[in-house]
C-alpha cells in the first residue's frame, strides 16, 4: 500500500501541534510517505491557518491533560480557526487527544471520560467502521469513555454518524469487546456533515504492516482524504 | 474574594472511581454508606474592586471548569 497518491491529487494538510502532543510526527510520517501530501505542523498559538485543505489534530497529552483531557487545547488561539475551518465545510479528523479536543470544542458531540476500569489502557482492538469493515489498530488512553446521553446517541443512530464502534475480528459489538465503557462500544463520530472525524483508535500507528501487523490505519487516513 | 467552584459528573454519568471507592468501603465492612461521588474543588481568587465578581466566576465555571454536557458545579463565596 505504500506510496499512493490520492485520489483528489495532493491536498495540503496542517497537523495541529499542541504542547503535549506525541502523535504529531507519525501523523507527519504516514500522510508524506504513503501519500504523498504536504504537510504543514501548525504552533497552537498561531491565530490564523496557513492555506490548508484540511486539519488533523493529533493524539498526546496536550497540557498535560489538566483540567479535562483536551479542554485547555481546546481553548488555544488556534483552535478559534479550526472552528472557522471546520464551519465553512473544511475536513478536519481529531485522532485519540485530538478527539477530546474536538468534543471540548463542541465540533463533536458528547464527551470523553475516564475509562470505566480506570486504567490506561494500550493494545491493539479491532474495529468496526461505518461502511462495516473491520479495521485493526492500536489505542492507547486512560480517558477515551465516549459518553453522549440518551437523545443524542438517538441522534448519532439515526443519523448514521457513528464511524467507528470496538468490536471483534468478526464485527460483533458486544460487552466483552468494549475496551473502556463506551455507550454503546463507540469509538469514533462523524460532525453532521460528516467533514469532522474523531477517533480514540490511532490510524497512524497502524500504516506498515511491520508497526505491529497491521496497516488499516491507512484505510482511515485515505477515506479523510477522499472526503476533503 | 475567594470562591469555591465545585464540579462533579451528572448523576446520569458513571463515576468509575467514586464507584471503586465505594466498593472498596464496602468490602472493608462499611455498609452503612450509599454512594460516594468524586468531584474536582477549584478555588479561584478575584481582586475585590472587579465589577460582578460572580458572574465572571460564573463564566469561567461553565466555559472552563465544567464540561456541561457531563458535569455540574456549584459556586460558593470562601472569603470576602
Amino acid at each position: 500500500m505504500n506510496k499512493r497518491i490520492s485520489p483528489v491529487g495532493t491536498p495540503r494538510i496542517g497537523v495541529m501541534q499542541f504542547p503535549g502532543s506525541n502523535c504529531d510526527a507519525d501523523c507527519v510520517d504516514a500522510l508524506s510517505r504513503h501519500f504523498k501530501i504536504e504537510v504543514e505542523v501548525v504552533w497552537h498559538q498561531t491565530a490564523e491557518l496557513p492555506s490548508l485543505d484540511a486539519v488533523i489534530i493529533p493524539g498526546g497529552f496536550s497540557f498535560g491533560d489538566y483540567l479535562r483531557s483536551g479542554a485547555l487545547a481546546a481553548h488555544s488561539p488556534i483552535m478559534n480557526d479550526v472552528k472557522r475551518f471546520a464551519e465553512r465545510g473544511g475536513a478536519v479528523l481529531g485522532i485519540c487527544n485530538g478527539f477530546q479536543i474536538l468534543v471540548e470544542t463542541g465540533l463533536l458531540p458528547g464527551v470523553l471520560l475516564k475509562n470505566n476500569s480506570r486504567t490506561f489502557i494500550c493494545k491493539k482492538t479491532a474495529l468496526i467502521n461505518h461502511n462495516k469493515k473491520i479495521l485493526k489498530m492500536p489505542i492507547a488512553h486512560g480517558e477515551g469513555r465516549y459518553w453522549i446521553d440518551e437523545e443524542g446517541l438517538l441522534r448519532l443512530e439515526g443519523d448514521g454518524l457513528v464511524a467507528f464502534r470496538y468490536s471483534d475480528d468478526y464485527g460483533a459489538t458486544g460487552h466483552a469487546q468494549n475496551p473502556n465503557g463506551s455507550v454503546a462500544n463507540i469509538a469514533g463520530v462523524f460532525s453532521q456533515n460528516k467533514k469532522v472525524l474523531g477517533l480514540m483508535p490511532h490510524p497512524e500507528r497502524a500504516t506498515d504492516k511491520i508497526m505491529g501487523g497491521s496497516d488499516d490505519g491507512l484505510v482511515v487516513l485515505e477515506e479523510f482524504i477522499r472526503r476533503i | 474574594m475567594e470562591y469555591e467552584v465545585l464540579v462533579q459528573l451528572k448523576a446520569e454519568v458513571l463515576d468509575p472511581e467514586g464507584r471503586a471507592i465505594h466498593e472498596t468501603l464496602k468490602t472493608h465492612g462499611i455498609s452503612a454508606i450509599n454512594s460516594v461521588t468524586v468531584a474536582k474543588r477549584y478555588v479561584v481568587s478575584i481582586s475585590k474592586d472587579v465589577p460582578a465578581p460572580e458572574s465572571i466566576v460564573q463564566d469561567v465555571a461553565s466555559r472552563y471548569l465544567a464540561n456541561p454536557v457531563s458535569e455540574t458545579f456549584t459556586i460558593k463565596r470562601l472569603h470576602a
